[in-house]
């Protein structure tokens, strides 16, 4: 047994593509000895990456896989055989199982005596497995972009491949790739080690080689090494913390092989531009972690990640540069903020005339409008029901929304569109409604982010993604299997989680939203189901219930009767969650389950029942049986019970005296016979089965809960 | 600053540009003069943008001023021009080592390595009018974008093989950064020799910076930009109209057939595009179908000096 070292060296990887790759290679790597048993399951490995290379480490490899063998049937023996000679299909199936006539031995089977050969396949050597199978898993690593380099482009990569390094023991595994053979060299730092060859005596030197090559290959190391370089560099600043972001620390990991990092500053005139745009610019155009104080504000300090080490003039030099490369983009940044002021928003609606948001439903003036008008209708709903809305301010927030899209800060940071308008807006002076719902507008961009945090922001949001919805939808340009340009899912997702997580709660339920975005009956149905796989996704996704779960509140038909405006078990989304999280609350509970089980039973003979058109009467005690008055009594009980929980929302109430009825509705199936052949009594009975299923349905299907493992 | 920081001088713009020529053409690079029709980039001049295409092996540099008619501040932006100029090294094919040669081109510009920060991110570059992208790096000194390295993968919509290497220098921030000035226009350009008198990039270029600014952003007139794109890409498509009939065409009328010419008609639409773009006269609609018809002239002209190319080999 061996250890197994390969190190694939390549020109700078894209930072966002080593993980992937690094993991992939390694899963390819362990997937083919496995298979070509070369190690057992269980296997110590491990994998590194930098921007420079991949590579994988095995503990265990097998220097020879064993022989096998392996019994393949022939032909049967009457045919074999002829008065004891072999026939030719003896002489050929002895030829194709490379084991001489005399050595085939005769098996019984169930279909006759049939000839068997016992044919070994002699281990290959792992340097010869590996040399010939591994070149087929390089060329198989996705690339979410890739290139090709060499004349005749015989290979497609990430970037032109410059070494490879594959080592069994001491000894060199010839694996050959995009014109290398591997060898037992490897590289260090570009700079502070240059082009210097590194010869590894065996694999488990490796880490080290490189590391007094001035290369980190361990990933989670080098992102500890930052992190806690950050903290140091930090501590220039009295009181003062790096802002975390994951994402950046991330990709700094993947853009060095030898983190190091200096603490810079600017000039405190910078920070009267707005944070949001002195963060974007540090982070999305400089990689630079952001200072801030102990409040949280941010101070004149920022953080560079290097992909070097030096003494203490030496990174004077190179703070120095970076300080001056941020100045410029600050002051390019200033630049426009003062630029654009010179216009004030409410003259730039004008402007909009010439932006277009889709050829076919016209310029952001237009969208603009019909947006207002939305959120017009919208706040009279929300109004109508005692909610407060700032009418005032959702009508200019939403008029002015799109204007800093012709601002020249916004065409420099995309990103900021929305929060430069919501800035610009206070700085001309709007109200802080009115500019915090224009800043919030694009809110919330991921399930992941927060919401609008005013109730004007949450309107905007709303209509501003339901406007561009109906719209796209009435032009047939909706969302089909992976296809979604125009982000119509995300913007959905927007809408439902907006309305489920809006504190106070909107007074708004799906169905009111669309109906106020659209009168075309035909988009209103396309848009139902579009919606509903929404919501579905947020139940299960976000809220975290299971499948059956949501199933069982979401199909519910009879569902909502106590809000005036539902439909659908999924018209009011808050609604769903509330009962989604109860039903997912009882689930470990057996009595609940049981119920639910005998829910099914009920509900199918309701449904059956419908079917054939039986006749089913309201349920009338002089019909019943005693058992059945019993059973009725309680179940009017907790109904009446039910109901009133419902009303007050108090779901997991009501569930709890619902699982409390097992016993009784187990006595109901042992003693009673539904489907009787006197039609008067079986109506009667039916009828309770009908107030059972119909009442109990108030937060969910049951019938939809998976009831066996 | 570091004592040998201090002690090294750097180098004006002019020694700047000598010394990155001086060095590509000593590793191969035929030295090429700026290309004398308005571009928006190094890129766009023939000697890159016709040269990357067929099979022959290519080493040229060559700085080309590079005019961006929306990028112009009237120089008071101490960090955008409408003119900015780039040193172009194009390598076809891309030698193993091009990258280490590129970073030997930055020491011999007084960049010690070991005392700097340096970084090769991500950066793909695309020019979709011209059917042109590759993959490649921002090479980041200490923080500042100082080069775009990109391995050409397709020009003119067409596969390129062998790829070609293009390392394109942007000369002000360079220069910039090694004068560690503040502002482009306080980089000094040459020193007298005579009198030890400086003369700045401000003083060389600020009144070109002023005038084009408002030419691009104020005075260009509309209707006669509508009328010179209109009339140049005319022309354009009659000359590829024609270039349909190579196999018709005798050898002599064949070599002489004018794509060059039809590639100037070209690139002067692209910047009559520019100029209407920066005067605020291309709305969004219509921004996708001028792009659309320069697409169709450029890429138009890769496809015809592809065909010619390909039609003189076979006639020879």
């Amino acid at each position: 047994m061996s250890e197994f070292l390969f190190e694939i060296g390549l020109e700078e990887i894209p930072a966002r593509m080593i993980a992937g790759a690094q993991a992939e290679l390694e899963r390819r790597l362990v997937a083919l000895l496995e298979r070509e048993r070369l190690i057992v399951p269980g296997v110590m490995h491990k994998s590194f990456s930098t921007p420079r290379r991949l590579a994988v480490w095995i503990g265990d490899v097998a220097d020879r896989q064993e022989d096998a063998s392996e019994e393949v049937l022939g032909p049967s023996a009457k045919i074999a055989f002829k008065d004891g000679v072999a026939t030719p299909a003896a002489v050929a199936f002895s030829k194709k199982a490379g084991v001489a006539v005399e050595a085939l031995k005769t098996v019984s089977t169930p279909k006759g005596e049939y000839l068997q050969a016992i044919s070994v396949k002699a281990g290959r050597a792992a340097a010869e497995v590996i040399a010939g199978e591994l070149p087929k898993e390089l060329a198989g690593i996705y690339w979410a972009k890739n290139m090709y380099w060499r004349a005749g482009k015989p290979e497609r990569f990430v970037r032109p491949v410059r070494w490879l390094l594959a080592l069994l023991g001491e000894a060199v595994v010839p694996v050959e790739f995009a014109g290398y053979t591997a060898s037992n060299v490897t590289y260090g730092h570009r700079v502070l080690f240059g082009a210097q060859k590194i010869v590894l005596a065996s694999p488990s030197v490796y880490e080290d080689s490189l590391k007094s090559a001035f290369v980190l290959a361990d990933v989670e190391a080098r992102r500890h090494t930052i992190r806690k370089a950050l903290d140091y560099a930090c501590r220039i600043v009295p009181d003062a913390r790096w802002r975390e972001d994951h994402a950046l620390v991330d990709k700094l990991t993947h853009l060095t092989e030898w983190p190091s990092v200096i603490a810079g500053s600017f000039e405190p005139e910078y920070l009267a531009l707005p944070e949001e745009v002195l963060v974007t610019v540090m982070r999305d155009r400089q990689n630079y972690f952001a200072v801030e104080d102990k409040q949280g504000k941010l101070a004149a300090h920022f953080l560079a990640v290097l992909n070097t080490q030096s003494d203490e003039a030496g990174l004077g030099v190179i703070r120095h540069g970076n300080a001056r490369v941020l100045r410029a983009r600050f002051n390019d940044a200033r630049f426009f903020w003062e630029f654009d002021q010179r216009t004030p928003l409410v003259q730039r609606v004008a402007l909009l005339e010439n932006v277009t948001f889709q050829k076919d439903l016209g310029s952001y003036a237009a969208k603009s409008t019909r947006v207002q008008e939305l959120c017009q209708k919208l706040a009279y709903l929300v109004q109508g029901r005692e909610f407060a809305v700032d009418f005032n301010a959702l009508s200019d927030a939403a008029a002015l929304a799109k204007t800093d899209l012709t601002c020249e800060l916004v065409k420099e940071f995309t990103e900021l569109q929305g929060e430069v308008g919501g800035l610009y807006a206070r700085a001309q002076g709007l109200s802080e409604k009115a500019a915090d719902a224009i800043y919030d507008q694009y809110r919330p961009e991921s399930m992941e982010t927060a919401i609008a945090r005013t109730a004007e922001g949450q309107l905007l949001a709303i209509a501003d993604k339901a406007d561009t919805i109906t719209g796209m939808f009435g032009l047939g340009l909706e969302p089909t299997g992976s296809k979604d340009p125009f982000a119509l899912r995300r913007a959905a997702n927007g809408i439902v989680k907006t309305l489920a997580e809006a504190q106070p709660a909107l007074p708004l339920v799906l169905g009111e939203v669309i109906a106020c975005a659209t009168i075309d009956p035909a988009v209103t149905t396309k848009l139902l189901s579009f919606f509903k796989d929404r919501v579905e996704f947020y139940l299960h996704d976000v809220s975290g219930n299971a499948y059956d779960t949501v199933a069982a509140v979401m199909n519910t038909h009879l569902a909502n009767t106590n809000t005036p405006h539902g439909v659908t078990g999924y018209d009011d989304i808050r609604d769903a969650v509330k009962r989604a999280e109860a039903v997912t609350s009882m689930r470990g509970s057996p009595d609940f389950i049981a119920v639910c089980a005998a829910y099914k039973r009920l509900k199918n003979i309701y449904l059956q029942a419908l079917q054939r058109q039986d006749a089913i009467t309201h349920f009338i005690p002089m019909f019943a049986s005693a058992i059945e008055v019993d059973l009725w009594n309680e179940v009017e009980l907790a109904g009446a019970g039910y109901l009133a929980d419902c009303t007050f929302k108090r779901y997991g109430d009501a569930l709890r005296k619902l699982a409390n009825l097992r016993p009784v509705i187990d006595r109901y199936f042992e003693s009673v016979m539904v489907m009787v052949d006197d039609l008067e009594v079986r109506a009667n009975r039916l009828g309770m089965v009908k107030y059972l299923v119909i009442t109990f349905a108030q937060i969910a299907d049951f019938s939809e809960i998976v009831t066996q493992g | 600053m570091t004592a040998t920081a201090e002690i090294r001088k750097a180098l004006t713009f002019q020694e700047l540009l000598f010394t990155l020529q001086k060095f590509w053409a000593d590793r191969g690079c035929v030295l090429q003069q700026p290309y004398d029709v308005e571009v928006g980039a190094g890129t766009m001049s023939p000697d890159t943008f016709l040269r990357v295409l067929g099979p022959k092996p290519v080493r040229i540099a060559y700085a080309q001023p590079s005019r961006r008619p929306a990028d112009g501040r009237y120089g008071e932006n101490p960090n955008r021009l409408f003119r900015h100029t780039q040193l172009q090294v194009i390598l076809k094919p891309p030698p193993v080592n091009i990258q280490e040669m590129y970073l030997e081109s930055l020491e011999a510009i007084g960049i010690d390595l070991r005392e700097h920060d340096i970084k090769f991110e991500e950066d793909n570059w695309e020019w979709p009018v011209g059917g042109a992208w590759g993959v490649g790096w921002q090479v980041m000194l200490d923080g500042l974008e100082i080069t775009q390295f990109t391995y050409f993968q397709q020009c003119g919509g067409m596969d390129l093989d062998p790829i070609c290497g293009e390392i394109t220098y942007g000369l002000e921030r360079i220069a910039g950064f090694l004068q560690d000035v503040d502002s482009i226009y306080d980089i000094v350009w040459a020193v007298e020799p005579d009198t030890g008198r400086k003369v700045t990039y401000g003083e060389m270029r600020l009144p070109e910076e002023e005038q084009f600014t408002a030419y691009s952003f104020d005075y260009a007139d509309v209707p006669r930009l509508w009328e010179h794109l209109n009339s140049y890409e005319a022309e354009c498509l009659a000359l590829l109209e024609q270039a349909k009939g190579f196999e018709k065409m005798d050898a002599l009328q064949l070599k002489r057939f004018p794509v060059l010419g039809a590639y100037e008609l070209a690139l002067k639409c692209s910047h009559l595009f520019n100029l209407l773009d920066a005067r605020g006269a291309i709305s969004v609609t219509e921004r996708v179908g001028v792009m659309a018809r320069i697409r169709t002239l450029v890429v138009g002209v890769a496809k015809a000096y592809a065909a010619q190319g390909e039609a003189i080999a076979v006639a020879s």
